[in-house]
């Protein structure tokens, strides 16, 4: 079993005739910058603010770290005052007794210093990065939702993952190569006080180590990007083959895919073959350098002794100074390399940090009383995610406290943006909406949100108990109250019968629930939170006729007693309610009850009439000439 | 959806225990899993050859550097001519270059063959790993996470990969360095040689232990880290939710009490790792100022030289790295013991559903389907039958509708057919053969399903809709898409049919899925097409016209039907009404309407407001 060397392209043209071969395993797309400039003073300044709260520790570390290398760089010094003070040229156990007792501080310094310096630093640099991502974390709760819209999930945890990760090595390394630097400069101090002559000569093989290195480092860069690249190609095809599974079995799809695979396979093995050459290649560079300063230090060195211009433990505690010597070197080139990542990394950190909070509680704001009624009032609004193309106009209409009104109207005629603007996740720029007959910017958000209850047109469930599930974060609610909710949605019959009832596991975001039940847990949910309003965008996906008349009693329940506006799909819904608005194009075109509507013969009467399921369905082209009326 | 909720399986062959990280693997099965890599290693002889060979030349070049630093600094100190001292210092400087270039192309030897049996051994496993999952049944499928299978072709592929490089060959190096080393310090002077050897058993252990605590911690941290992640990645996926209900100070309860966990392990991996390190080090200087003050004694005493002394010392700070890497090859072999151990688990998994030896290929002739008193449970739920007594057929041309409440067994009859699952009882033949007894290959091709969740891949539209047939013309493409009213919207997209659409692509509403994955299906030209209620985000009118464009096509083959909405089901020929895995009902839309039962009760249930409205119309 050898690697194979060959296999199909994935996009051959065969000149057999044939159509070419559509077809890809897995995809991949590298579309972030992964090393920035060196150095970039504001990402340093901005991260240098979470740091601050831990400038005593910073202080600490860096000075355990010069005291761990001073006295590393003290021990071949010692070893050199004991042969040549103690040992040669005339015995002096005093002498030696007393530097073994040097020795012996020297080390229980260093001890304490490699225990602080890799304690204090790397406690350090993990209090920071989990700091960092709280504050994102917090701040992401509070930007705009238009922001929150715009942006991939999967973008946002990259930054709060492997973005802070890389600030964490990048403050974790920086501290060490304090060290490193005076390391160097030690080691090169030290040979030079000992012999400068000598200490020269073998010098000089430092900058040819130093040019090879940078030389090579580009190289090696691209290789281990590329290695690094090419895994993360073959796991992305493996992760697609196991989510995809049914469909490639379904579709008998195995053996291209195989095929495939094998070229990504294939190209991945020797990615990393060439990377782990290009890594191993320094090895012999070092060694052979290494090699060189030692021959000169025998060779010039021993000569020197034997001349008597230098003693015999100086050549000693040379040839141990060289065993250390390429050390610093390795770290310092490597950590250039760290800082391009965290810089390019912090950037986009304090991008996040950055992203406007547009919705804030007004200085003066007060919070909403439950005493306060449960009627909306939208007044002349204007508003557009984009104040240029407004997407309500001007629009207006009231639900007085108790009623349910239903908003209709084609997709994209501004329903689920008026259901937004009642919640104030965004803010009006024209007009105001009213909620309790206040203003929603001059109450606080907290409030605002125990006033209104909402569902929402995906039932989205957290990973946790169904209990904790239907509790969300009404605290004040008991266990008791909390299975009345479910009851009162139809929900308790299927709860009970999970394996372990209210406490059941939701898999993966209730994953094995059905999209009916999912419906009735955030109906509950939104029952147990006994808000005086209630907004509710109905689902539109078709749900087995079981379900749906449940769903549709349960709805009868949760709007017992409240305020309900309701962006209707079903007509069922439609007309059990009070009033019906209709909405096309940011536009309020139609108002009143449903018979009234059929009678007006509007938009309204002509939807109906068309024996769509859902007014979402309806084809533009049937509600074009409404629209030319609207605008 | 139901069959994962149904199949939640255990016992000892299940794949949820046996993939879960934590879960702890038998002593005995480790051994073998290890014992297993080092077989699959020699199947490259030649390159472990060549690391074995250079692994003794690397440890040979590098316990002479001592040696020789140790002559050149007695050569200094011996009473002569100088010129002789300048000869003998000339050769032995000249022999240290050399062996220094030695060691350093012995090591690249020594690790490139090393780590090129790793790639080599994981591009092995790469394929039969994917091989694997491509062809273990669905029954494994539903009852493993999806997760768990990505951790063990990635994680335990790497765990595995490391073994030779990072656990066998260092074990080789170690014990070629503190062998040899010993018996040249001890055979030189032998209490001297203790001393200078007596850090090695601390740091040995040390590391060791440390080691091993932190992978023990590491593992506990990595869950604690994805239950974070967890927390941050529903938060942001809900934030509508959690912006509904004011929920942020909740959000941040639940995102402190997780970070709080993960930092507190973090700072107590980091005291674990810093008291074992400072200790090594400790060890280790103590060590050589014992080496310094006997040995200086003994050099000051006359009875040893100081390029002796010298040795030792330098021998010590070569010796120093390899020791304290001990815990590192031990971790290395925990991993591969266990990561190998769950990864042999997964390629040993039985396939269940397989071609039967020298099977032919399925030959539809007449394209009749028939279905005789099939039986079916759920690996894990065997007592409770999904479905059971199912006989009917359909000839090429009819149309049969399913129908029945949630969990009376519709989805689980259709996978039945394509022989996703194999049935327990009765048997499933397509124009007389049992397809148990043809390839699977052939069975799929006759047998294509729109299945309830459609996956798309992160591709183009047009890859997307040729995904079962990959050499299909852009005609016959567009014509699929034109069939599942596709064609339109698909054309309007700025890349038209080159649209990246899936997980990273485009976003389309439920509806446009279902089409797509109708589009897809309608490729492949089966002899039995199964939608699976794979049309319940289309609305009634697409439906109906998707239904119409289909009608030459399903002249060609058995067509069958599972819809919630009966409007789709009023061409049937056929209608069978599935209660608790059984029919209870079959016959034509009038017959069944006529009997007045259960399938008369559902169509009054969804005729009801439509009836309203009819009324309401003037």
């Amino acid at each position: 079993m050898s690697p194979s060397r060959t296999a199909e392209p994935a996009d051959d043209h065969r000149d057999d005739g044939r159509p070419r071969l559509r077809a890809v395993v897995g995809s991949h797309r590298v579309d972030e910058e992964i090393f920035g400039r060196a150095f970039d003073g504001r990402v340093i300044s901005r991260i240098w603010d979470f740091v601050g709260p831990y400038r005593r520790q910073v202080v600490i570390s860096v000075v355990a770290v010069a005291i761990f290398t001073l006295s590393q760089l003290a021990i071949p010094l010692l070893i050199r005052h004991a042969i040549d003070n103690g040992m040669v040229g005339g015995v002096n156990l005093p002498v030696l007794y007393w530097t073994v007792a040097g020795f012996a501080l020297v080390i229980a310094v260093n001890f304490a210093a490699s225990w602080v310096q890799e304690g204090v630093t790397g406690r350090m640099a993990e209090n920071v990065l989990f700091d960092i991502r709280r504050k994102m974390f917090s701040h992401l709760q509070r930007v705009s939702l238009s922001f929150m819209d715009k942006t991939e999930v999967g973008r946002l945890m990259s930054r709060l993952q492997g973005d802070v990760n890389s600030m964490q090595e990048f403050l974790e390394t920086s501290v060490l190569s304090v060290g490193d630097i005076l390391l160097l400069i030690g080691i090169v101090v030290a040979m030079l006080w000992l012999d400068w002559q000598l200490g020269l000569l073998v010098l000089s093989v430092l900058p040819i180590l130093l040019i090879v290195r940078l030389f090579w480092l580009q190289r090696a860069r691209a290789a281990f990007m590329a290695a690094h690249e090419a895994n993360s190609i073959t796991n992305g095809a493996l992760a697609e083959a196991i989510h995809g599974v049914r469909a490639v079995q379904g579709m008998d799809r195995g053996r291209v895919n195989h095929g495939l695979y094998t070229g990504l396979v294939d190209d991945n093995y020797r990615a990393h073959l060439r990377a782990s050459r290009l890594a191993q290649i320094m090895i012999p560079i070092v060694d052979s350098l290494t090699g060189i300063a030692m021959a000169v230090v025998i060779l010039v060195g021993g000569y020197m002794v034997v001349e008597g211009r230098i003693e015999v433990g100086v050549m000693v505690a040379f040839l141990f100074y060289i065993q250390r010597f390429f050390d610093p070197i390795r770290s310092l080139t490597m950590q250039y390399s760290v800082m391009q990542r965290a810089m390019a990394s912090g950037h986009r950190l304090t991008e996040v940090l950055d992203v406007d909070v547009d919705v804030t509680d007004a200085p003066d704001a007060v919070p909403l009383e439950r005493e306060d009624d449960g009627s909306v009032e939208f007044d002349h609004v204007t508003f557009g995610y984009d104040p240029k193309h407004p997407v309500l106009k001007d629009v207006s209409f009231r639900v007085n406290s108790g009623e349910t009104v239903a908003l209709v109207g084609p997709t994209g005629s501004g329903k689920s943006s008026s259901m937004a603007l009642i919640h104030r996740f965004y803010d009006v720029q024209g007009g105001a909406v009213r909620v309790g007959g206040r203003d929603v910017r001059d109450v606080t958000q907290a409030s605002l949100g125990r006033h209104i209850a909402m569902v929402l047109q995906e039932p989205f469930l957290f990973t946790g108990t169904v209990r904790e599930n239907i509790r969300y974060s009404s605290h004040w609610a008991s266990d008791a109250d909390v299975e009345e909710a479910t009851r009162a949605v139809g929900a308790h019959d299927f709860v009970t019968a999970l394996p372990q009832g209210y406490d059941t596991m939701l898999d993966e975001r209730g994953g094995n629930l059905s999209l009916g039940q999912r419906q009735l847990l955030s109906f509950a949910r939104a029952l147990v939170a006994d808000a005086r309003i209630l907004v509710l965008d109905e689902a539109t996906a078709n749900i087995d006729s079981y379900t749906e008349m449940q769903i549709q009693r349960a709805l009868e329940t949760l709007l017992e007693g409240r305020t309900g506006l309701v962006i209707a799909h079903r007509l069922a819904t439609i007309r059990n309610a009070d009033r019906i608005v209709v909405l096309q194009q940011g536009v309020k075109i139609e108002e009143g009850s449903h018979d009234q509507l059929m009678a007006a013969k509007g938009l309204y009467s002509r939807l109906y009439s068309m024996n769509y399921a859902s007014f979402d369905d309806i084809p533009e082209e049937l509600t074009g000439e409404d629209r030319a009326r609207a605008t | 959806m139901t069959n994962t909720a149904v199949a939640n399986g255990s016992g000892a062959t299940d794949p949820k225990r046996i993939f879960r990280r934590t879960e702890s693997t038998a002593a005995g099965e480790g051994v073998n899993a290890v014992s297993r890599i080092t077989r699959m290693c020699l199947a490259y002889p030649g390159r472990v050859a060549v690391a074995m060979i250079a692994t003794v030349l690397a440890a040979a070049a590098q316990l002479s550097i001592p040696v020789l630093l140790g002559r050149a600094v007695d050569a200094t100190q011996a009473i002569g001519s100088a010129t002789a001292d300048e000869a003998a210092l000339r050769t032995i400087a000249l022999t240290l270059l050399a062996v220094s270039v030695l060691r350093g192309l012995f090591t690249l030897a020594q690790n490139y063959s090393a780590e090129s049996v790793g790639h080599a051994l994981a591009h092995d496993l790469r394929l039969a790993v994917y091989d694997k999952i491509q062809r273990l049944p669905f029954s494994f499928h539903d009852r493993t996470h999806s997760g768990d299978l990505i951790t063990v072709g990635m994680l335990d592929l790497e765990g595995v990969r490391m073994y030779f490089s990072t656990a066998l060959v260092r074990t080789v190096l170690l014990t070629l360095l503190l062998g040899i080393g010993a018996y040249l310090l001890i055979s030189t002077h032998a209490l001297l040689g203790i001393l200078a050897l007596s850090f090695a058993p601390f740091a040995a252990w040390r590391s060791t232990a440390m080691q091993l605590t932190l992978r023990k911690t590491w593992l506990i941290l990595q869950e604690k880290l994805a239950i974070l992640s967890r927390v941050m990645e529903e938060n942001l996926a809900g934030i509508r939710v959690v912006r509904a209900f004011s929920s942020a100070p909740h959000e941040m309860k639940k995102f402190d009490a997780a970070s709080e966990e993960a930092l507190a392990l973090s700072h107590r991996r980091i005291d674990v790792r810093v008291k074992s390190t400072s200790a090594m080090t400790l060890a280790f200087f103590a060590a050589m100022g014992a080496v310094l003050l006997y040995g200086g004694t003994l050099v000051a005493e006359g009875e040893m030289s100081v390029g002796t002394l010298a040795t030792f010392l330098t021998f010590m700070t070569i010796l120093q790295m390899p020791v304290r890497q001990l815990g590192l090859m031990v971790n290395a072999y925990a991993r591969a013991s266990t990561c190998g151990a769950r990864l042999f688990a997964l390629l040993d998994m039985p396939v269940e559903v397989d071609d039967a030896e020298g099977a032919p290929d399925l030959k539809v002739t007449e394209g009749t389907l028939r279905l005789d008193n099939v039986a079916f449970a759920y690996q894990g739920a065997e007592g409770h039958r999904a479905v059971t007594g199912i006989s009917f057929e359909a000839r090429k041309g009819e149309t049969v509708g399913i129908v029945g409440p949630p969990g009376s067994g519709k989805t689980t009859l259709m996978h039945l057919i394509p022989r996703f699952y194999d049935v327990d009882a009765g048997s499933i033949t397509i124009d007389g053969q049992d397809i148990r007894d043809v390839t699977l290959s052939s069975v799929r091709q006759a047998v294509a399903v729109v299945q309830q969740d459609s996956f798309l891949f992160t591709t183009s539209i047009e890859n997307n809709i040729a995904y079962g047939d990959p050499r299909a013309t852009d005609s016959r493409i567009e014509r699929s898409a034109g069939s599942a009213q596709l064609h339109d919207w698909v054309v309007g997209l700025p890349e038209r049919y080159g649209t990246v659409v899936g997980e990273r692509g485009v976003s389309l509403s439920g509806g446009q899925r279902q089409r797509l994955s109708i589009a897809r299906t309608l490729m492949l030209e089966p002899a039995v097409l199964i939608f699976d209620d794979s049309t319940a985000a289309i609305d009634a009118g697409t439906e109906s016209r998707i239904r119409k464009g289909l009608r030459d096509y399903a002249a060609d083959r058995v067509t069958l039907i599972v819809a919630h909405r009966l409007s789709s089901l009023s061409h049937a020929d056929r209608i069978l009404f599935l209660e608790d895995g059984r029919i209870v009902e079959q016959g034509t839309h009038d017959e069944l309407i006529a009997l007045g039962g259960r399938y008369a009760a559902l169509h009054e249930l969804q005729m009801r407001p439509e009836a309203d409205m009819m009324e309401a119309q003037p």
